[in-house]
């Protein structure tokens, strides 16, 4: 897995540049990568990156889907459009420094 | 005498039931199924009904049939199961007591949980599901005398049944457009959820031409809204819309509605468990075997036939009182009809994704991993002898239950 830095952090990213060891990030990582992708961290973009992270851990690492940020984070689908444009599962997993989400082929 | 419950005689639950009746003490335990009907349908063969490649009635078999004489099955919708006393209500009042549980009772396709999906007037008039009996059976008349138009493969949200089967439709379904010299007269598109049609970097280089080839268009991380059957357009939450005069979905798939009513699902109906055990991660007599857990594999039937080779032991260990050893590792093993009398094989797990190689022998397959072959086509159709007469019986199969390595080739980064 490649190495790169990011504000001052080494870590491990993916050919697509999605962070691959989930103790690597931190909150200032995360403002970083969604910088990188045009995203401004607010209080409501924060809100559904946390539930990502939080889920994943609890989940045994499996990222999860669009519609379970909705029915189970309680986030708007809609504004999750609007704070991620067009592709708000791949981007919040990026932030978040999460896997993207992937099929099995 | 102790009691193991078995809910559902599909897949997972046949397979599960006669394996454990075999190595269970007869004086010590009773193994019991249940399920709603006496229809066990092959369910990869619903893939091929809308083509004429299968006839409706060449899928469904007794489930009485297959679950092993000393099981007895008992019929009956499920209420709830109330995993503090250990019991399982059915709606006719009937109550079972158990010691041990498996819920086996899969996924269903869900239409209404889309609005406009199954609107009178539409749903199976030009909106159809291919995923149940009635769908691809309804499918199949429609596609008889269809003139064409535009034809949307839409997928509503992950985690479906079999996942390559869209692709696998779609695949088909260009073929037998060009077949039927009609090709020209249908506009093609493929709609999913997920950031591309193929995720995986190695399928993506390898099968990603397969959709421009085909001119088939794409149109990804679409997360759909609902169907506005009026103007017959597709609405997503960024407002695209995807016009079709023949819609054929994948509806979000759900775990069966007792599992939330018992309290014993997540948001889609799926039962919590260890990944590696399908023990419950809630209650230490319940398991979760097939389509019916949230473990993070394909919803599979050879998913479900791996997980079972393993879960039997563990099964074995655990009312024992001792550690349970084996630890699945979801390998699933699915091929991919790609259209033309030829497949593609896979054959993946949690940590690997799908490899180019041979398989199931290195060197000398005779099946070919990640590429087009009319062989791995037979090996397809040849499997529904096997799923009746080696899988469903419990016999062994010459496929090892974790993933090998053995023939993969991986590449060099």
């Amino acid at each position: 897995m490649p190495v790169t830095t990011i504000a001052g952090h080494e870590i491990h990213v993916d050919d697509e540049g999605f962070m691959t060891e989930y103790d690597e990030w931190s909150e200032d990582l995360g403002k970083e990568l969604a910088a990188a992708i045009g995203v401004e961290m607010s209080d409501d973009t924060w809100g559904p990156i946390k539930f990502l992270r939080d889920d994943f851990k609890a989940e045994g690492g499996h990222t999860p889907t669009l519609r379970r940020v909705s029915t189970v984070g309680g986030f708007d689908t809609k504004k999750l459009f609007e704070m991620f444009p067009k592709k708000p599962a791949k981007k919040m997993a990026y932030i978040a420094g999460l896997p993207k989400p992937a099929g099995c082929v | 005498m102790k009691n193991l419950l078995v809910l559902g005689g599909g897949t997972a639950g046949t397979m599960s039931a006669n394996k454990l009746r075999k190595v269970l003490p007869s004086e010590e335990w009773t193994v019991t199924v249940v399920d709603k009907d006496d229809h066990h349908d092959y369910q990869p063969g619903y893939l091929f009904i809308p083509f004429g490649i299968y006839q409706p009635d060449e899928v469904t078999k007794s489930r009485r049939k297959y679950i092993s004489d000393d099981i007895p099955v008992v019929y009956g919708d499920i209420d709830r199961v109330d995993a503090e006393a250990c019991t399982v209500s059915l709606v006719d009042g009937t109550v079972l007591p158990y010691d041990q549980l498996v819920i086996a009772t899969g996924v269903t396709p869900r239409p209404d949980q889309t609005p406009g999906m199954d609107d009178e007037g539409s749903w199976y008039v030009d909106v159809f599901d291919f995923y149940t009996h009635e769908g691809t059976t309804k499918l199949a008349e429609k596609l008889r005398t269809w003139k064409g138009g535009r034809l949307v493969v839409q997928i509503v949200e992950m985690p479906i049944k079999c996942p390559v089967a869209p692709l696998e439709f779609a695949f088909l379904a260009e073929a037998f457009f060009t077949q039927k010299g009609m090709r020209d007269k249908v506009e093609m598109t493929y709609v999913t959820p997920l950031p591309g049609a193929f995720t995986k970097p190695l399928c993506s280089s390898r099968m990603g031409h397969l959709l421009t080839d085909r001119d088939i268009k794409l149109e990804s991380d679409y997360m759909v809204e609902r169907i506005d059957t009026e103007n017959k357009v597709v609405v997503s939450y960024d407002e695209r819309e995807v016009p079709y005069d023949l819609l054929v979905t994948v509806p979000l798939n759900m775990g069966a509605d007792f599992v939330a009513r018992s309290g014993l699902g997540n948001e889609l109906n799926l039962v919590p468990v260890d990944k590696h055990t399908q023990l419950s991660k809630k209650f230490d007599n319940i398991w979760a075997l097939g389509d019916a857990n949230d473990i993070p594999a394909s919803k599979a039937g050879s998913v479900a036939h791996f997980e079972v080779e393993i879960f039997v032991d563990n099964f074995l260990e655990h009312v024992a009182g001792t550690p349970m050893t084996g630890a699945f590792d979801g390998h699933a093993n699915c091929f991919i009809e790609t259209g033309y009398g030829k497949a593609m094989l896979i054959d993946f797990n949690y940590d690997t994704e799908p490899l180019p190689g041979k398989f199931p022998y290195a060197g000398v397959g005779p099946m070919s991993l990640l590429k087009e072959s009319k062989l791995n086509h037979q090996g397809k159709l040849a499997f529904r002898w096997a799923y009746w007469n080696v899988l469903m019986p419990g016999r062994p199969m010459p496929i090892p239950a974790l993933m090998s390595m053995s023939g993969k080739e991986v590449p060099v980064s």
